[in-house]
């Protein structure tokens, strides 16, 4: 029993959804109400991760199918913590454009108790699960507001190709089943060798599903539309909280089964990495709509990501891991900005709309300006330490090519982040927006950008809580 | 010594910049926010002469050393100054509050943001020549793009958005292959600690890939000939203060990266590419020369003539000797000087007229006779007239490359007659000849601060001109040592 404990998040967070959707059911009018209520939940599983599980070193449960260790626990908090953020800054927007519904707050827990379950997957069939149980809510949510053609057409585009993925991840797993003999992680370990060519197909699907998932070039064509059709709010979560629970999968998976197979998948990361990385830059230059443009400029990113993965040590994954934290801040400090273009109730997406914020909202715009130079890696701002312990790390490995690629690339992504910093100083400037915004979306905003900002003071910190993480 | 005076040379603007930024931004408060940062750019500037007084001229070692742990057995925040940086320091201090003296006229808008990016700009262009640590060189070296971009977008010309936008990405594309290189030193010798990287010196084999990475980004800031063209771009379109500190400051920082990385870090490679970069320099200044001579806007003659004055700079700086390096950082302390007032004699009749054109002027001597005194005074400067301290960095330079290589000595001495003929034709057609233009007659005379501005380039132009030592001997030992420890490496190897 004592065990339990570990789980103790995942248990918690299950039985408040039910919970939650009772309530839902027999108490009216009570959308205010259950989202307090899941923010507290998500609050209080905060604390219980932090308490239960993070001074553990590595534990597994359930005949080994999950696990818990220093990497689940460090990549769960951080989802925590972030859909707590997610979610406070969009409830004004939830309000505003009338889909503050009891569904909403409830598909968020479930999603993220589906991440939860997939970051301490030891077993491909967990993992699924967690997969699955992510995605269905996400499903529903990319669709939220049903009343808007493009949001229901998201959805459905999202469910289609995301199935599509999920057949072939399945695929994968049924063939790396039959080659081992084992769904479990650390008995695939020990069954391989490297010379079982056939493995490698399984591998091979498994990634593509994977691949899918975190939007990598060639499986990201799904991400512009569902990212611009559906509300900001879902928008935002799909750029982040998602990403996090992949990553760590996608770590798990490549490193604890499959490492002895390196030489066989490293080229396949190389090259999703590099072609999200181009594909990424170059593609959102067009882009007028700035959800479509973060979802292109997200691709990128997911693209630096895998780069530290591809190199196949403990420097890379860390790498990758401050990589996706420190675009967690950034994006969280990009939407809150967003999530202030409010003019007679009414959201303004495209670019252009921040055409000469400048002069009207000067401090929203020196946020964005800093997040934006942050985002296009120019230091001393956070993003560019981001990168720079990626390259790091890459050129460690000697991998010269996607070290100097990646870095080119940078430059042209550049280009579009300073087209809307030319927009939002450059240009004349347009009608105001509202000043009214939730105390939360200011909190955040503020934080977000003045820890981007100051991040070069203190860059120890961030690699002291990764540099715990030991997979090989 | 162990208060951190160079952190605070590096920190002070940025403290300013932060004050501003939490006053109020009314219009009435503009004149606050300029006494503001005038006082800030003015106590930075009397700290670096105190560093000036107080630096041992009689070693070559790195004086004011401060080093703090940043990233956790990776990188140590280090800075600290040599006879070589120092100068470079004190131009930066010197010129930034001239800049900021001058921004009364061509900055209508938005002054406080302005002088908040000229103040973090310092902070930026100090550290530069300060960092003793690649990455925190790179860091600084990245950062001042930032403020840059947004003077020439926010407060430039019409065609400010591509100016803009070619020197961020031109400058940027430049860099990141330095920044490869960088981790890739890291990789190799297990540090990125300049004074450390001195002492083991860097593999052979890779020297010249390193070498070519670190050309790269240096190559497209000096800016070099062909990937000099973002530059007149930049300057049409910045205001005068910003091109000011771009042409004064910010092109000098890939002449000094020059002689402390690619000379000090790769010797090997320094002494293959040597042919490379002659060439380049001759290229650039002969034929950035003959642009100059065709051009009819002021400020992008001045543009094309610092190209052909950085040519003379990479030439000098790759003869390796102790004259042709002394020559090419007086050189370069020359053109900040020079160069800087140039613009802000430009800045001065732009701000009148609101022409950049030449054949809008003519005749204007009648009208304005100190301004014309005093432009005549860096025009002859600008073509190194003995006596000013054009002269000293273009000799020394020269003197050098003869006895490297007599062609290219002679093709850049042709670079000199050319240099004189644009500057004299532009001399004559702006403030002799006719009065033609009847608009001309109302200009009025230089202003007090416009006067004081330009007196104050004047004073050190012809001091130093004439009485150079304070310069050579700052710099003396620590050129010479540069070039033992070079010659020694070479050999080594």
């Amino acid at each position: 029993m004592n065990n339990l404990n570990l789980v103790l998040p995942e248990i918690f967070i299950s039985i408040s959804i039910m919970f939650l959707l009772v309530l839902g059911v027999f108490k009216k009018d009570s959308s205010k109400l259950i989202f307090n209520i899941s923010l507290i939940v998500l609050f209080i599983t905060l604390i219980i991760t932090f308490n239960e599980t993070f001074a553990i070193n590595r534990k597994t449960l359930f005949n080994d199918s999950v696990v818990i260790d220093y990497m689940s626990s460090l990549m769960k908090i951080i989802t925590l913590i972030a859909t707590f953020l997610v979610l406070v800054i969009s409830s004004s927007y939830l309000k505003t454009t009338k889909i503050f519904k009891i569904e909403y707050p409830i598909l968020i827990l479930s999603s993220v108790l589906g991440m939860l379950i997939m970051i301490s997957s030891n077993d491909l069939i967990v993992f699924y699960m967690g997969l699955e149980l992510q995605s269905l809510a996400l499903y529903v949510l990319a669709t939220f507001n049903r009343d808007k053609l493009k949001s229901s057409e998201a959805g459905l585009k999202y469910f289609v190709l995301s199935a599509l993925s999920s057949g072939l991840l399945l695929y994968g797993c049924s063939l790396v089943y039959g080659f081992s003999g084992s769904t479990n992680f650390d008995i695939i370990s020990n069954q391989l060798n490297s010379n079982e060519y056939v493995l490698t197909f399984g591998i091979v699907f498994i990634l593509v599903g994977l691949a899918f998932k975190i939007s990598a070039v060639p499986f990201h064509m799904w991400a512009p539309d569902v990212y611009e059709g559906s509300p900001t709010s879902v928008t935002l979560f799909f750029t982040m909280v998602p990403k996090i629970a992949a990553l760590t999968v996608f770590i798990r998976f490549l490193y604890v089964p499959f490492l002895n197979l390196i030489d066989q998948w490293q080229m396949i990361i190389i090259f999703l990495s590099l072609a999200s990385m181009i594909f990424g830059a170059i593609a959102a230059i067009g882009q007028t709509n700035i959800k479509r443009l973060i979802a292109y400029s997200s691709i990128g990113h997911v693209g630096y990501t895998l780069a530290g993965l591809a190199t196949g040590t403990n420097e890379g994954i860390q790498s990758s891991i401050i990589y996706i934290t420190i675009y967690i801040v950034m994006n969280l400090a990009l939407f809150s900005g967003l999530l202030m273009l409010r003019r007679n109730n009414q959201y303004h997406e495209d670019i252009e709309d921040l055409s000469g914020l400048s002069k009207n909202h000067p401090l929203l715009s020196i946020s964005l300006l800093i997040v934006l130079f942050s985002l296009a890696g120019i230091p001393p701002l956070a993003g560019f330490f981001a990168k720079f312990y990626i390259f790091k790390a890459v050129l460690e490995e000697s991998m010269y090519f996607l070290a100097i690629v990646g870095l080119l690339s940078t430059v042209i992504s550049a280009f579009y982040y300073l087209r809307i910093i030319k927009i939002i100083y450059f240009d004349n400037q347009k009608d105001q927006y509202d000043n009214d915004h939730s105390l939360w979306l200011k909190f955040t905003i503020t934080l977000s950008t003045i820890l981007v900002l100051i991040y070069f003071i203190f860059p120890s910190q961030l690699i002291d809580l990764v540099s715990r993480i030991n997979i090989i | 010594m162990n208060f951190p005076i160079l952190s605070s040379l590096i920190l002070l603007p940025t403290i300013g910049a932060l004050f501003l930024f939490f006053t109020k931004n009314k219009d009435g408060n503009n004149l606050t926010a300029k006494y503001v940062s005038l006082f800030t750019t003015i106590v930075n500037f009397l700290i670096s002469i105190y560093l000036w007084i107080y630096f041992d001229q009689s070693t070559s070692n790195f004086q004011f050393i401060e080093e703090r742990q940043w990233i956790d057995g990776f990188i140590n925040y280090k800075v600290g100054i040599d006879g070589i940086s120092i100068l470079f320091v004190i131009l930066t201090t010197f010129i930034t509050p001239l800049c900021i003296i001058s921004v009364n006229n061509s900055v209508k808008t938005r002054l406080r943001d302005f002088l908040i990016a000229i103040l973090i700009m310092e902070s930026f262009m100090i550290g530069v020549f300060c960092a003793l640590d690649l990455v925190v060189f790179y860091l600084f070296f990245e950062a001042g793009l930032i403020p840059m971009f947004l003077i020439i977008g926010i407060w430039g010309g019409p065609k400010r958005v591509y100016s803009a936008f070619k020197f961020f990405l031109y400058t940027l594309l430049g860099s990141v292959l330095m920044l490869v290189a960088i981790i890739s030193i890291y990789w190799i010798t297990g540090t990125t600690d300049v004074i450390q990287l001195y002492e083991q010196g860097i593999d052979t084999r890779y020297q010249n890939l390193l070498w070519l990475a670190f050309f790269s980004s240096f190559a497209v800031k000096t800016p070099m000939w062909p990937v000099h063209t973002w530059l007149p771009d930049a300057h049409v379109e910045a205001p005068t203060a910003g091109s000011v500190l771009l042409a004064a400051i910010l092109l000098k920082m890939a002449g000094y990266g020059f002689i402390r990385f690619s000379l000090g870090l790769f010797p090997v490679a320094s002494e293959i590419f040597t042919p490379l970069i002659y060439t380049l320099s001759v290229i650039a200044i002969i034929f950035t020369s003959l642009i100059a001579l065709m051009q009819e806007d002021m400020k992008k003659l001045i543009a094309y003539s610092s190209v052909a004055h950085m040519g003379f700079v990479t030439l000098g700086i790759f003869t390796i000797q102790q004259q042709g390096i002394e020559g090419s950082i007086i050189q370069m302390i020359s053109h900040g000087l020079v160069s800087a007032a140039l613009f802000l004699c430009v800045g001065v009749i732009y701000d009148r007229m609101h022409s950049r054109l030449i054949n809008s002027y003519g005749g204007i001597v009648a009208v304005i006779p100190k301004y014309s005194i005093l432009f005549m005074l860096f025009t002859l400067a600008a073509l190194g007239l003995p006596g000013t301290t054009g002269f000293i960095g273009e000799f020394l330079i020269l003197m050098a490359a003869f006895k490297d290589n007599f062609l290219v000595a002679v093709i850049a001495s042709l670079g000199v007659i050319l240099g004189a003929a644009y500057m004299l034709w532009l001399y004559k057609r702006v403030v002799f000849g006719k009065l033609i233009n009847v608009e001309l007659k109302k200009m009025v005379d230089l202003n007090r601060s416009e006067y004081f501005i330009l007196t104050c380039l004047a004073v050190p132009t012809l001091f130093f001109g004439f009485y150079p030592d304070p310069l050579i001997n700052t710099i003396e030992i620590s050129v010479n040592d540069l070039i033992n420890m070079y010659k020694t490496n070479l050999i080594n190897k």
